[in-house]
């Protein structure tokens, strides 16, 4: 019997611990003598530190250490410039410039947006620490504060980072084809200017760092709520002088990380260090106020498009300049950025593009990757484009998609730019033009819509359809890697530097190697987001563990597989040829009774005497593989919405929705979906409601979660689901990534749903978020 | 007076005691004197939802409240839902329709929905959302827990039509 | 963030409770709900130097009615009135509100002394309670007084209250037997603060309108009577134009906020709108006692 369990919408092994309280995030792990940190935060966007006075601070009862930056700049080098490095594939065929500074622990010579830290107490109690931040005396000479990606570009600019002379942290330019003769003979052209605004991933648990450090071994742990755990103990050992060897990460249960947990921050260094220092373990759990004003931000992208179209609304060509506003510090470098241009023509067959970036600093919070990094951006402009193209030509929106779409029967496309690994993208397989029928049909079809918007416009209602397309490059390297060891117990144990924050993965791996080893996924242990128990680990981000994890899990089984066989062999004096996994155990094709189970194989090869392994092999059943993908493989889907809008007051209703994807082969339907309710939520989120505002001064407008308004509920609706399974031809499995997408289309599909209800006023909504008052000005202008 | 003041407070069925000084929000008190982790701390100013207990047999966000204010207070936390090693069945219709992913804001959300089921025992879809816009959810984006809200109704309503699991007081009533 | 240190009393009458906020002049803070007053102590912009607990003084928390009036005792919770058969009875435009107010666990804590004395400009208890009229009963040094609702609310967070006294009961004059209402409200979210809102309630007598009362939250920087659009309505009667006027006019009337939840602009024209829908609402649904 071999029952398949890739494919199953088993119940998550996760969720009693989680459902029971039993759940262990970092807030909840308990140290003995561990003392608590609170960071001091600059009130203003920019300025010169004149001098940090900590007495009163540290006479504060409790407080165990007080520091400022100019005393820790002496102590501990700064964090790489670039944390996420692009390969030399890429830096040596795409034109760029990147000039990224240095982040210190603590700021120590200016403050470069409100809230950088810059210094940190220690106390016997979070309360005390707190009472001692407030007796902390800044004394800063304020600068002008660069509040704009495009003022940071002018001349004149002040320098958010003096040495570098400029505020441009990066520019690149790609193309493909000739624009410039390419618009300028096509018989339609249009141009817009595009802004999808500033928001964030606003995990539920905000983030937080522990560490001890062992005086005896002189080495250190930390526990942090990070999407990486390699990358941390990587910068933690180079910064600390310390063999990596001695340092060790991991991440316990982690509430959401969305990418903003998925790359180091100053604190990952900053509370190490500290426990070194004082012999004690030191914890910091950030609050939500410090999460809005520290925890990256993300998106705020400004694009100039111009788009060349014929008369049957054929994009011929599309040329796009934009800025990206990063804020103080860029530690994911032209990643993101990068994703944009990448993504840009999305499914559609477009033969001249030319797109450019650049990267601007600003004072404000870093932006780094959030849930579809940087595709959504592009999605919003490809997709408000081809809906101005529709209208301009007065066809159906989906038509137009249709006219322009890459058909099934053009797979494998050449998209003729290169992806941010350096290899030229390769649509690998799938249907959009199907997906986008799926959709359509999902939402109750287009020509039934038109009817309905049509009865209720005559009674005074207006409803919209929007659409929103995408691919993904989803399983990206450059590596990840998988040790697969057979226990004595018979278990099945995997462990890798992937990391979870809520994915399932305990339970789809679980699924993968039951498979792989024919045992129960009860028999197989997963153990991630821990440095000890592998040497080298990428983490969890750009929806690719579930591609790389599978590849690399495949990989290290098939040779363990290997070895398993011949020691098995050994035992039942018979060719490695004759033998299949079975039933927990390895056996004779064709004879049931002669089988030995893996607990016994696990025994045999131990070292030492009496063992059971034939000459020649080494001793141990385990295994290690790093899976270096070749490239990316794409995932797609079509997200359709139907809203309702009431003009008069602005408000807009989400009354259908809808999405149509392609994740390849699925491990488990069920928590799949849980994945795309999820992203499309945050998508519904940026598309109308989530926004970080700054006023002119640098001043971040929102401090809480009542002025960062995350979905609840009754603002999202319910989602209509179809599926198609496209194999990847890149991995043994087949699968895709999915744990992004559903983020990156809702603020395209919805705000071309606004845009169809109010076509009768003829109005455009080209940036994010679609307020409810923009909606009643816009109305209202018209009107008159 | 800012002094350090005992607290005597009965959790999940247990009497407990504490010390801690009045400005102890309720949450650290829960998490930190009494080791009751499974109560998360989101925001610290009553939106997420994160932090929501039964205080006296109805949901109150606990970082809203300081621990003194507990004294003498009957409080159930997510640790006193389930019947030993048996969930409670809102905890079993969160596991069977996948209603909790990163598992932060579900100590929270389970409160909040048993406790909108104790005024509104058979409600629509709408009315649940409604009930459960009390708790942030990034995760999930509430499909699969308006599901499990949903089906823990019918399962609740079936074991005891006429009375509620948690009786005013907090505690697991068994059906007569 | 935690909150900063302070005394802690817990006294067992609203006369304790007065001796004590008498004695620490102003640096004193009742603590009723506590859904308002402690996330502003989380955040360190309150640092009271104590806390006068109110929630272990007995015979705080009844309710009422009498003359025409339904009377809570401050302590009352939210959660309580929601369910209370009193106010469904007497005051439906209360229950009705409650609906807007934050959340049911909220609502399990807060209180309706609280919500008053609050005065949050975009709550919907004080706008209901200037749509009916009403006065609270204020314990202090001096003794008791009343106060009535066009006299207590002065600005944003603010009432007429002296830092040393303490609402006790919260009386509202019942919504008059067989009027209509009803509550427009424009918030981001369920459950948000209103950006806007528009309490309407009607008693009509035929095609005529007897009583019309129509009162804000959200817009200005208190919940004000928009008598003028009142008066439009009594005078005029409930026809299109009757109410259109009476929109139009309670627009001008009122005094919007600009904040980045809205424009002044968009809160005047959410004005007119809203008067408008709620007066149609109320004819329309004609709930009603």
């Amino acid at each position: 019997m071999a029952e398949r369990h890739i494919g199953r919408s088993l119940l998550r092994r996760e969720d009693r611990r989680l459902l029971t309280g039993r759940g262990q995030f970092i807030a909840d792990l308990e140290l003995p003598r561990m003392l608590h940190a609170a960071f001091v935060r600059s009130p203003v966007a920019h300025a010169r530190i004149r001098s940090v006075d900590l007495s009163a601070a540290a006479a504060v009862p409790g407080v165990a250490l007080a520091l400022s930056g100019d005393e820790l700049v002496k102590l501990l080098p700064p964090l790489p410039d670039t944390q996420l490095s692009l390969p030399n594939k890429w830096t040596s065929h795409v034109e760029h410039e990147f000039h990224n500074p240095q982040q210190p622990g603590l700021a120590h010579d200016k403050v470069r947006h409100v809230g950088e830290a810059v210094a940190v107490i220690v106390a016997e109690s979070r309360y005390a620490a707190e009472d001692a931040t407030g007796l902390v005396s800044l004394d800063l000479d304020p600068l002008p504060a660069v509040v704009s990606a495009e003022a940071a570009l002018a001349p004149d600019a002040p320098l958010v980072h003096d040495h570098l002379r400029t505020n441009l942290f990066g520019r690149f330019s790609i193309a493909k084809g000739d624009v410039g003769p390419a618009m300028a003979a096509a018989p339609h052209r249009l141009q817009r200017r595009f802004y999808h605004h500033r928001y964030a991933a606003m995990p539920i648990e905000c983030r937080g760092v522990a560490a001890l450090y062992d005086a005896r071994t002189d080495a250190i742990t930390i526990w942090s709520s990070t999407q990486v755990v390699h990358w941390v103990r990587r910068e933690v050992a180079a910064i600390l002088g310390m063999p990596e060897a001695r340092v060790r990460c991991l991440a316990l249960d982690v509430g959401g990380g969305f990418g903003v947990k998925g790359h180091v921050y100053p604190e990952d260094l900053v509370i190490p260090f500290l426990a070194r220092r004082l012999g004690r373990p030191v914890r910091w759990i950030e609050d939500r106020h410090e999460h809005l004003q520290s925890a990256a931000h993300s998106r705020d992208q400004l694009h100039e498009v111009e788009v060349g179209f014929d008369n049957d609304g054929r994009i011929l060509a599309l040329r796009d300049n934009f800025i990206l506003d990063c804020g103080a510090w860029n530690p994911i470098g032209g990643g993101v950025p990068y994703n944009t241009a990448a993504h840009m023509t999305g499914p559609y067959r477009i033969d001249n593009l030319a797109v450019s970036a650049h990267t601007a600093a600003t004072n404000k919070v870093p932006n780094t990757a959030y849930r579809g990094a940087g595709r959504p951006e592009a999605v919003f402009v490809m997709e408000r484009i081809v809906d101005l193209v529709a209208g301009q030509l007065g066809f159906e929106p989906a038509e137009v998609r249709r006219r322009n779409m890459i058909g099934a029967e053009e797979m494998p496309y050449r998209a003729g730019i290169l992806y941010r690994d350096g290899e030229p993208i390769v649509y690998d397989g799938g249907d959009y033009p199907a997906a986008l029928r799926q959709a359509l049909e999902a939402i109750g079809g287009v020509e039934a819509f038109r009817q309905r918007q049509r009865e209720a416009r005559e009674g005074g209602r207006h409803l919209g359809l929007g659409i929103g397309c995408y691919v993904e490059g989803t399983g990206v390297g450059p590596f990840e890697g998988a040790t697969v060891r057979i226990e004595p117990s018979g278990k099945v144990y995997v462990s890798s530097g992937a990391c979870s924050q809520g994915q399932g993965m305990e339970t789809i791996f679980a699924q993968v190697v039951a498979d792989a080893w024919r045992v129960a996924p009860e028999d197989v242990v997963i153990a991630l987001a821990d440095t000890a128990a592998i040497t080298a680990g990428s983490g969890t981000f750009a929806s690719r563990s579930t591609v790389t994890l599978s590849a690399a899990i495949h990989h290290a089984s098939e040779r363990l597989r290997e070895k398993a066989f011949a020691i098995a062999g050994n035992l039942l004096e018979c060719a490695p040829a004759d033998l299949e996994l079975r039933d927990g155990g390895v056996g004779v094709v064709g004879v049931p009774g002669d089988t030995v189970s893996l607990s016994r194989l696990a025994h045999a090869a131990r070292p030492g005497w009496d063992h059971g392994r034939p000459p020649g092999v080494d001793a141990g059943l385990k295994e290690t593989h790093y899976w270096e993908p070749p490239t990316v493989t794409w995932s797609y889907a079509v997200h359709a919405a139907i809203v309702e809008v009431d003009p008069e007051i602005g408000r807009v209703t989400i009354d259908k929705y809808a999405v149509a994807h392609d994740c390849g082969v699925v491990v488990n339907p069920l928590l799949v979906e849980g994945q795309i309710a999820g992203g499309t939520t945050q998508g519904i989120g940026g598309a109308l409601l989530e926004e970080l505002p700054y006023d002119s001064e640098g001043q971040l407008l929102a401090g809480s979660l009542a002025d960062y308004l995350v979905p609840t509920a009754s603002d999202v609706p319910d989602m209509a689901m179809a599926h198609q399974h496209t194999p990847s031809p890149l991995n043994p499995l087949g699968v895709k990534g999915v744990g992004e997408g559903g983020a990156v289309a809702p603020p395209a599909a919805i705000a071309n749903a606004i845009c169809d209800a109010l076509s009768p006023f003829g109005v455009e909504f080209n940036a994010t978020p679609v307020k409810p008052e923009q909606i009643v000005t816009a109305v209202r202008a018209a009107r008159k | 007076m800012s002094d350090a003041v005992d607290i005597r407070l009965t959790v999940n069925g247990q009497a407990r005691e504490g010390r801690c000084e009045p400005r102890k929000l309720l949450v650290d008190f829960l998490r930190e004197e009494l080791g009751l982790t499974g109560t998360h701390i989101g925001c610290e100013h009553g939106i997420c939802g994160a932090c929501t207990i039964f205080y006296n047999g109805e949901a109150a966000r606990s970082c809203l409240m300081f621990a003194v204010q507990a004294d003498g207070a009957e409080l159930v936390t997510v640790e006193g839902l389930a019947n030993g090693e048996e969930l409670h069945p809102m905890q079993q219709a969160f596991h069977e329709h996948h209603a909790l992913q990163c598992g932060f804001c579900t100590p929270g959300m389970l409160i909040a929905a048993l406790d909108y089921l104790k005024i509104n025992p058979d409600p629509s879809e709408d009315e649940i959302r409604e009930g459960i816009s009390a708790v942030l959810c990034r995760c999930t984006g509430y499909v699969n827990i308006v599901k499990a809200v949903k089906a823990a109704a019918v399962v609740m309503r079936a074991a005891a039509p006429h009375t509620n699991p948690l009786s005013a007081s907090g505690e697991r009533e068994e059906p007569a | 963030m935690k909150p900063a240190k302070f005394d802690y009393y817990r006294p067992a009458t609203i006369d304790e409770a007065v001796a004590i906020l008498e004695r620490y002049q102003g640096e004193a803070r009742v603590l009723a709900g506590g859904q308002s007053l402690v996330p502003m102590m989380n955040f360190r912009l309150a640092t009271p130097a104590a806390i006068v607990d109110l929630n272990r003084i007995p015979g705080l928390s009844d309710i009422e009615a009498a003359d025409g009036f339904v009377r809570f005792g401050a302590m009352t919770r939210q959660r309580q009135l929601e369910f209370a058969p009193l106010v469904t009875d007497k005051l439906p435009l209360l229950r009705e509100a409650l609906r807007w107010v934050g959340h049911l666990p909220t609502r399990t804590r807060g209180t309706i002394g609280g919500s008053i004395a609050n005065a949050d400009p975009a709550a919907e208890i004080p706008m209901v309670f200037q749509a009916l009229g009403g006065e609270v009963v204020v314990r202090g040094p001096r003794g008791e007084r009343r106060v009535m609702a066009p006299d207590l609310f002065t600005g944003p967070l603010t009432t007429s209250l002296a830092s040393d006294e303490i609402i006790t009961d919260v009386r509202f004059a019942a919504v008059p037997p067989g009027a209509a209402f009803a509550i427009e409200e424009f918030a981001r979210r369920k459950g948000d603060f209103a950006i806007a809102a528009i309490a309407a309630v009607l008693v009509r007598d035929g095609e005529r309108c007897t009583v019309a009362r129509l009162a804000t939250a959200g817009i200005g920087p208190v919940p004000v009577r928009l008598r003028e659009a009142e008066v439009i309505l009594e005078e005029r009667g409930l026809g299109e134009p009757a109410i259109a006027a009476a929109a139009e006019r309670a627009a001008e009337l009122v005094e919007p906020m600009s904040d980045h939840n809205a424009s002044a602009d968009y809160r005047r024209h959410l004005t007119g709108v809203l008067t408008r829908r709620a007066v149609l609402k109320a004819i329309k649904d004609g709930n009603h006692v």
